[in-house]
């Protein structure tokens, strides 16, 4: 057990440190709005940065040089990560692509029309979404009923997606499909990817309760894609659905975002009595409380690091960093909010570091939920880490079509 | 003892549900809160004016119907539940409560009837900026028949006609009346969590104001505001109640993996909890309307108990509901998220939790000390 680097490791974060101090992108030039994920003068800066990172190397780094990473190793990664995380210049609009998806594709496709979608990718040129929840299919993944039918060496998908981040701006994406309806539900289904201008795709953004419309419905009519756009087996799509939402878990358990101390500054400048909110011991025990479990989930991120560094796959326990983090910030938002009385409601130019905090207050809700909601996490942990048996099914084993079902 | 509304009670709840299912829809809401121009609803409050129920609890001789301050957290329980854009709580449970507790005759003789008709809209303004109001941060100030300061936020500033305002003055603290529409007052509509609730800023450069009679204005605002957190612990408890509805509903129309949601022990006990802090709230509402109606000695310990368990439950309720509902419960088109900004804003409206947990524990700690110098007399 050591959390200090190795005389190596420290060597290579000192170097990163230097490195993305001199080339860090500034975000004082953008407003407080320009500053919110999606923004195109955002999204602008974020695409600079991957393709400055990757001419130099630091992108997807642990990935072959083959595919347009730099052939380094896992550990090098996640320092590199932490350092552009306490830099403040980590974005996601590539994680979805480089963390979840092109990883699942590799693992399956090595063929040239695949391969040639990778390093436009990794230096952000091309932007990747998920395309797998359907309005009958969320927490049951394995529900979807949009159907891509074999016609020659093509094949021709209907259906619809929904709730897919990104979609409107994404380049590509990963699609699951029904190909057959007379098996079991998680026997019958295929992954495909394809290019978000295909013919026959729509995309029409969804406005979340923060008012933002950064998910989006996609419909697809006829839409024709060649079978060399297949990934893995026909009827084998589980199993690539399964390893990117592991890899998403793992990712999205990391977290960005306000800290602990964006909340002890709010506290440090917020007046109470004759001092601060700072000094309130009702104030103090909460952080103490709040401080063991963000930090935990970022300690936490060392176990996956540490089996990532002896080549294994991080395990069913990374669900319990995704259900801390999401959780963690909804508490903290109430109370950010509430230690500023009745100030805190107000979520215009006046607010306290921006609206920042009213703003994520918003959003809290929905971290709950995507990347697999909280109730989905807990029964991981508990049928896959803790070994209890799982709920009655009824719909394991049964043909797709005789599954009872409601809106 | 009787811990229930009466039967007539019970009709004219049962008679505002109605009546708000007709004229305060959903959409109703929504059409406030999708236009920035607007942060309330003009004729729906004149038709809740029309209704009688500003003047619920105002006595006859100020021009009021004098139902009853049950019959008024009745309402409140309504108007909570139907998420009503309208500055109800600003006018009745704020501003006339603070004409009721600490205005002259001549102020109630002269404003209370507008208010009990509706055709006035008045506010409460007291916090200056981040953190509990105390009297070191009181910066607004009284001399010579003049306000100076700025207030921020105040609930319905732009809409109120009329503010009482919380000053210091060359002796202490007061509380002043002001015409909003006259001389020396500027305000701006500000964006908050609830855009269905206005939020403003008033500043005062020289406005003429009138003081309220006495001459502890910090201790009559706490007044006021005990009485105020009854009133807005029920309209917590409506919609608490209503999320908690919504949530059920789905939770049986919805399938995953085959089967209702609601069949599933994590969606059963995420209601179940949130039943339970429901009922905590109604409790402790309850007990604080009986307090508030009989001017109960109880009342600052039942307000503070009622304000804290129904913030706590109505937070609760409003973010397990867009849980239980999933992705479609993050969306704008849905309506969850009406429930979860209101949930916010009342939290905060007159003071967050903190503030109110402290003065509650303050109270129990007086009331423990009485009863045990009662007891000593006794022994
Ligand atoms: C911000 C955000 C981003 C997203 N991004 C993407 C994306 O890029 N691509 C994509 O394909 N999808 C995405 N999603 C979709 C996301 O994966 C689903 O919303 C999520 O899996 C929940 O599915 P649902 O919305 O259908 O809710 P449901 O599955 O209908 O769930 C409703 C409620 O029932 C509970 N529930 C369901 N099954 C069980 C069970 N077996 N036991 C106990 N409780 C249960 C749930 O926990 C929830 O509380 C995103 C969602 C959000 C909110």
């Amino acid at each position: 057990m050591n959390f200090e680097d190795t005389p190596e490791e420290a060597r290579y974060r000192a170097q990163v440190r230097t490195w993305i101090a001199d080339n860090a992108p500034d975000l004082e030039g953008l407003s407080t709005q320009e500053r919110r994920n999606w923004h195109p003068r955002h999204k602008e800066v974020a695409r600079r940065w991957q393709a400055r990172k990757a001419d130099a190397g630091y992108a997807c780094i642990s990935w072959p040089q083959d595919w347009g990473g730099a052939g380094g190793t896992a550990i090098q990664e996640a320092i590199f990560n932490q350092e552009e995380a306490r830099a403040g210049v980590q974005f996601t609009y590539f994680m979805t692509g480089l963390n979840m998806l092109l990883p699942a594709l590799l693992e399956h496709n090595r063929d040239a029309l695949s391969l040639a979608r990778v390093p436009p990718a990794v230096r952000g040129e091309e932007i990747w979404c998920q395309l797998f929840s359907e309005p009958a299919s969320g927490s049951d993944s394995a529900g979807i009923r949009c159907t891509a039918t074999r016609d020659g060496d093509d094949w021709v998908i209907n259906g619809q997606k929904v709730w897919n981040s990104g979609a409107h701006v994404a380049d590509y994406g990963m699609l699951v499909a029904r190909t057959d309806p007379d098996l079991p539900k998680h026997k019958g289904m295929t992954v495909f990817w394809l290019d978000m201008k295909t013919p026959g795709l729509e995309v029409r953004p969804i406005r979340v309760m923060s008012g933002e419309a950064e998910l989006n419905e996609v419909f697809l009519d006829e839409v024709r894609i060649p079978d060399a756009q297949r990934v893995g087996e026909v009827n084998g799509g589980w199993k690539v659905v399964i390893s990117t939402l592991m890899n998403e878990r793992a990712a999205l358990g990391s977290g960005t975002g306000l800290s602990w101390r964006d909340v002890m500054q709010l506290a440090g400048s917020t007046p109470d009595g004759d001092g601060t909110v700072l000094q309130d011991p009702a104030f103090r025990e909460w952080l103490a409380d709040y401080y063991v479990r963000v930090e935990a989930v970022r300690l936490l991120s060392f176990r996956t690091l540490t089996s990532l560094s002896r080549g294994e796959t991080p395990g069913p326990e990374s669900s319990a960093g995704k259900l801390l983090w999401s959780n963690n910030t909804q508490e903290m938002t109430g109370h950010a909010l509430d230690l500023q009385d009745h100030f805190g409601l107000l979520d215009g130019d006046e607010a306290l570091a921006g609206g920042a905090f009213q703003h994520r207050f918003l959003w809290a809700p929905g971290l709950r939920l995507g990347g697999g909601t909280d109730e989905i996490m807990k029964n991981i942990i508990a049928e896959r880490v803790l070994g209890l048996p799982g709920d009655i099914r009824v719909d394991k084993h049964v043909p797709f079509r005789e599954i009872p079902h409601g809106r | 003892m009787n811990f229930d509304y009466s039967d007539e009670q019970k009709a004219l709840k049962d008679q505002a549900r109605r009546f708000l299912s007709d004229v305060c829809a959903p959409q109703v809401v929504r059409a406030v809160l999708e236009d920035p121009g607007r942060d309330h609803d003009a004729a729906l409050w004149s038709r809740i004016g029309a209704q009688g129920w500003c003047g619920a609890a105002i006595p006859e001789a100020y021009g009021g119907f004098a139902f009853g301050y049950v019959e008024l957290c009745g309402l409140a329980e309504e108007l909570g539940r139907a998420v009503a854009p309208v500055p109800f709580a600003s006018s009745i449970y704020q501003f006339a409560e603070a004409l009721l507790q600490a205005g002259s005759e001549a102020q109630k003789l002269a404003l209370l009837p507008d208010v009990a008709s509706g055709a006035l809209i008045g506010t409460l303004a007291f916090s200056e900026g981040p953190g509990i109001m105390s009297a070191q941060r009181l910066a607004t100030q009284f001399s010579n028949g003049a306000l100076n300061g700025v207030k921020i936020p105040v609930t319905d500033g732009c809409a109120a006609q009329r503010a009482v305002v919380l000053a210091r003055n060359d002796t202490g603290t007061g509380l002043y009346l002001v015409d909003l529409e006259g001389p020396g007052v500027s305000r701006r509509s500000l964006s908050s969590i609830d855009p269905t609730r206005g939020a403003a800023e008033l500043r005062f450069d020289n406005a003429p104001a009138e003081p309220l009679p006495g001459d502890d204005g910090l201790a009559q605002l706490a007044r006021i505001h005990d009485r105020t957190a009854v009133l807005l612990a029920f309209e917590q408890l409506g919609g608490a109640d209503r999320a908690l509805e919504m949530a059920r509903d789905y939770a049986l129309e919805r399938y995953a993996f085959g089967r209702q949601i609601g069949s599933y022990q994590a969606i059963k006990h995420k209601l179940a909890d949130v039943f339970v802090k429901n009922e905590v709230a109604r409790a402790n509402a309850y007990y604080g309307a009986w307090a508030l109606a009989g001017d109960a000695p109880e009342l600052p310990l039942a307000a503070a108990a009622a304000r804290v368990a129904a913030s706590e439950a109505y937070w609760f309720a409003a973010k397990e509901n867009i849980q239980a509902h999933g992705g479609i419960g993050f969306t704008w088109e849905a309506d969850c998220h009406f429930y979860y900004r209101r949930a916010g804003h009342l939290g905060l409206a007159i003071g967050g939790r903190r503030e109110w947990q402290r003065r509650l524990t303050d109270r129990l700690e007086a009331s423990m000390a009485s009863e045990q110098a009662a007891g000593a007399r006794a022994a």
